[in-house]
This record gives structure tokens, C-alpha cells and sequence, in this order.
């Protein structure tokens, strides 16, 4: 899913500070999922926001949230959101960047802005008290070559022909031996399967332009 | 190489170009090494500092010291352009040696907000020259006027661990056609005796590479910060007791003494019982260690 996490509150004040009213709108799919940006995220956001104005003068006085099943689905906006939101001079969107955007093409008379920093594509992990980046939607998936672990998101230079001598102990040296190294896990893996021949094969230089954007698929929405 | 092919045991140096345009002692550095290595190796923004071109100071070294050099190059910060760039131009400099690096990650260096690029690996670069060398053609197969010709070697990491994991990766990168390799540093012999069984098969030269420690400073920053490498205890120890010496003179007498009492064995045995093409003395700034290395040695 998509994650990411609300910017601070004194940026999220900064940039709102000038209108009276304002839908802080949030979006029940993955930042939704995540405790990120969904229905109760919108509700405290927008109770700070007004709560601002006791600490610093300007932060708006009228403000409401909302949700939406998924904020990057146009159609689901409009039905879910239709004609409720006039009365406000902004939106405010917990959602990711998609939706955000999506939001700006359906209300395109108001000023929509991201709640949120956007961050992966990933998932939690079993004790759910991370997020971990597993995709990064390069556009020519190398799973089943690699043990179903992703060396163009989890290696951190990328790597097709890991591992690099940054490696030690199994752990990775940027983000100091915090993370695992994906071609370590990606070796120990494919040596589980018996298919250490996926390992010892020389992958060449990749053509990168399926993952240069900005990309788009027939019969998306078009906006 | 040729000394190589020859079958001689041989030396290569280390020079370390940093954030300057002054090359002077870098050329007088490997003046001093001129009959004693074969070659040396250049470095190319190692630990992703933002340093001076390697290719500028492989150039210089050739040209002003006459050393024959390897040209560092890190697929690190430059896409697969800037490489091939790179190499036509090293190819019109005289360069004949490369040593095909990925490079460090951008966020360990003083540049640590730069945008990392890893178009490349190294074993991805390897296949890269040998398309230009071998066919005379780029990348994508264009052909190139007047090719250039280069050997290549790549890095080994004997202290891996898991080693298989990095002897089959040694494999990608000579199956893309790396011609010799060049170690990490080892401390510990036993370690470069068994790297070295593992890669006999290979029949690919290896020069073990040695980092003869200058004084307790950098052999306390090599053991702390140098990753997945450990300065042996004892060593470290007879490290800090020489720099309680008070006279400067005598101090560097006593460092020497400690680097040619624990490497003159290691390479001797190297030479004499092993496979090893050579070593790569990584004496960088501290060159004159290497001479009296080779001769307590005894090749």
C-alpha cells in the first residue's frame, strides 16, 4: 500500500493560515488502513487546526472533516463528497499524492492541499510497528528471479548484480547496519530453494525506460 | 598485465587524489614507488567524498611520474553516459588498466544529499568496456571510432560473510570478463588463503590486498570505521604503545618496524605458498613503506 506521514502541524498552520473555512478530507484506503490519513486522522487534524487559533492567530475557525472510500478514485469523489464541501474556501487531503491530485482535477474552483508527505509503496511487518519500502513500480518486475525480494527497492543502490562491499554481518551500511541487506536475503533465499543458478547469473545493464515517468496505462482515468 | 601473464609476482600501489588541484605530492608519491610497484591504483571519490577526478589524476601521475596507473572508477554518480564518456576519454589519455568499481553510497561521504545513481554495477561496467574494448562498440551496440584498449579488474571482498555469496558474485563479474581482481584488505592470512582456494577455479588473477598502517591514528580509524575489516588486537595494541614515543623520528621508526615485522611473513607466505599474482599495498600517503616491504619480503 501507499504510506506516508502527516507533515508538522506548525507547516500544516503556515499553509492554511489564511482561510476561514476549511474540509479537512481523509481517505479510508491505504493511508486509511495505516492510521495514516483516514477518517480519525481527518478529525484530529482538524481539530488542531482550529485548537491553533488559542496559539497562534490567523490558523482558520471553521473546519470539518470528511472522508472517501479512495480519494484517487474520481468517480467515488464526486458521490461520496458532491455538493458538501461548497462552503468551505479549502481542502485540506490526508490522502497520498494521488489523491491530493485527484481531489485538485474534481474540485478545480478550490485550493486542495497534502496533509501528508508521501512516502513508499510497501507493507507493515509482522508486529506492525514498521513500514517497510518493498516496491518501487520500476515497471519490469525481477522478483522471480530474485526469491520474490525486491533488489531495486530493498538494495539501496538498486543493485541488479548485488551484493556491494557495503554489506556487513548480513546488514546494510546506509541507514548505519539498521537494515537488512536485500541481496543477502535475496542469496540466502534462492540457496532455501536450491536455485543458487538465479544467484550466479549475470544480469546486464538494464534499460530503464519503463520506469521513466511520467508514465501512464490505456484505459486509466484521464484527467 | 603483462608482468602478470609473465607469471611474476608482483606489487601494485594506492594514490589517493583529494579535494585539491595540486597533484605535486601525488606525483612525487609514485615517483617513489617507480621500480617497485607495477602499477598503481588511483582513487576514484573514495567513501563517496567529493574529490578530485581520477581520470585527471591517472593522467598526471602517467604523464609526471611515469607509473603506469588502474584507474578507479565508480559506477556511483554517473549514469551509463557519463561512464562511456568516461572511459573514450580515459582511452585518449593513455589509460590501459580500469578497475571497475560500484562505488560507495552517497550518504556515507560529504555530499550527503547529493542523488545517488547506480545505473550501473560493477560487474554491469565490466560487461560495458568489454563491449568497447572487444567489439568496439558502445552500449547499444554503436560502433566506436578508434576503440579504446583497457585491461579490467574488479574488487573482491575475501571477509564476506557469507563468502559463497560473494565468490558467486566474483563469478557474475568474471563471467561479464573481469581479467584480474584486487582484494579488501585482509589481516588475517588464513582468510586470504582460503579466498584464494575458492577463486583458484576461476584461473582469474588475484592480488591480495594489504593496508600497512602509518601510525595509531589511522589504524584506530581503519579498525572503527572501516566497514566489516578489524584491525587485530595485538597489532592495534603495538600500534598505540609506538605512538607513546615522544620523538617523532623514532616513533615512525617503531611504525615501520611493527607494519614490516607483521606483513614481511604475511607476503612472503602469500608469494611463496599460494596463488596470488601479487599483493596491492594500500600505503596511501605512506609509500615509503612499500620498498623495504618487498625486500623484507623476500620475493
Amino acid at each position: 500500500m501507499i504510506t506516508g506521514e502527516r507533515k508538522d502541524l506548525e507547516e500544516l498552520m503556515e499553509v492554511v493560515k489564511d482561510f476561514k473555512s476549511l474540509a479537512v478530507v481523509g481517505c479510508d484506503g491505504c493511508v486509511g488502513i495505516y492510521q495514516i490519513g483516514g477518517l480519525k486522522e481527518a478529525e484530529s487534524l482538524a481539530s488542531l487546526l482550529k485548537m491553533g487559533d488559542k496559539i497562534k492567530n490567523g490558523v482558520v475557525q471553521d473546519t470539518e472533516a470528511f472522508t472517501v472510500i479512495r480519494q484517487c478514485d474520481k468517480e467515488l469523489i464526486e458521490k461520496e463528497l458532491g455538493g458538501k464541501l461548497d462552503r468551505f474556501e479549502a481542502i485540506l487531503s490526508t490522502a497520498c499524492g494521488v489523491g491530493v491530485q485527484t481531489m485538485a482535477a474534481v474540485f478545480s474552483d478550490k485550493p486542495v492541499f497534502p496533509a501528508l508527505n508521501t512516502m513508499f509503496m510497501g507493507a507493515q511487518d509482522r508486529e506492525g510497528a514498521e513500514l517497510y519500502e518493498l516496491c518501487s513500480g520500476c515497471g519490469d518486475c525481477v522478483l522471480h528471479l530474485t526469491g520474490g525480494i525486491c533488489p531495486i527497492t530493498r538494495c539501496a543502490k538498486g543493485l541488479l548484480n548485488g551484493p556491494c562491499g557495503g554489506a556487513v554481518d548480513g546488514k546494510c551500511e546506509v541507514g548505519g547496519y539498521t537494515n537488512d541487506c536485500a541481496w543477502v536475503l535475496i542469496y540466502k533465499k534462492l540457496k532455501s530453494l536450491n536455485r543458487l543458478d538465479l544467484y550466479e547469473t549475470f544480469r546486464p545493464p538494464r534499460d530503464r525506460r519503463p520506469s521513466i515517468g511520467p508514465r501512464k496505462l490505456q484505459g486509466g482515468a484521464k484527467y | 598485465m603483462r608482468n602478470i601473464k609473465e607469471g611474476k609476482f608482483v606489487f601494485t600501489g594506492e594514490l589517493e587524489p583529494e579535494k585539491t588541484t595540486d597533484l605535486t605530492e601525488l606525483v612525487e608519491s609514485a615517483k617513489k614507488l617507480l621500480g617497485h610497484c607495477v602499477a598503481c591504483n588511483v582513487t576514484d571519490n573514495p567513501q563517496s567524498m567529493a574529490y578530485m577526478s581520477s581520470l585527471v589524476a591517472s593522467y598526471v601521475v602517467q604523464r609526471d611520474a611515469g607509473m603506469e596507473c588502474v584507474y578507479q572508477l565508480r559506477c556511483s554518480d554517473r549514469n551509463s553516459i557519463a561512464l562511456t564518456s568516461d572511459l573514450l576519454g580515459a582511452g585518449a589519455l593513455g589509460i590501459k588498466n580500469v578497475l571497475a568499481l560500484t562505488g560507495d553510497h552517497t550518504t556515507l561521504g560529504d555530499y550527503p544529499g547529493a542523488k545517488p545513481v547506480f545505473d550501473l554495477d560493477s560487474g554491469q561496467l565490466v560487461y560495458l568496456i568489454r563491449k568497447m574494448v572487444d567489439e568496439g562498440v558502445d552500449l547499444y551496440g554503436r560502433p566506436i571510432h578508434n576503440p579504446p584498449k583497457f585491461h579490467v579488474g574488479v574488487a573482491g571482498n575475501p571477509n564476506a560473510d557469507p563468502l559463497e555469496s560473494e565468490i558467486l558474485k566474483l563469478k557474475r563479474k568474471i563471467d561479464a570478463g573481469a581479467e584480474f581482481i584486487q582484494t579488501q584488505v585482509i589481516f588475517d592470512i588464513e582468510v586470504a588463503k582460503t579466498f584464494l582456494k575458492e577463486m583458484e577455479r576461476f584461473k582469474v588473477p588475484v592480488l591480495i590486498g594489504i593496508f600497512p598502517l602509518k601510525n595509531y591514528g589511522t589504524a584506530d580509524y581503519f579498525d572503527k570505521y572501516i566497514p566489516g575489516v578489524h584491525v587485530p588486537k595485538d597489532l592495534l595494541a603495538e600500534m598505540k604503545k609506538a605512538s607513546e614515543i615522544s620523538d617523532k623520528e623514532k616513533r615512525n621508526e617503531r611504525y615501520d618496524e611493527i607494519n614490516l615485522e607483521y606483513y614481511g611473513d604475511f607476503v612472503h607466505e602469500i608469494a611463496h605458498t599460494t596463488s596470488a599474482a601479487g599483493i596491492h599495498v594500500m600505503a596511501v600517503a605512506y609509500e615509503r613503506i612499500t620498498p623495504a616491504l618487498i625486500e623484507r619480503a623476500k620475493i
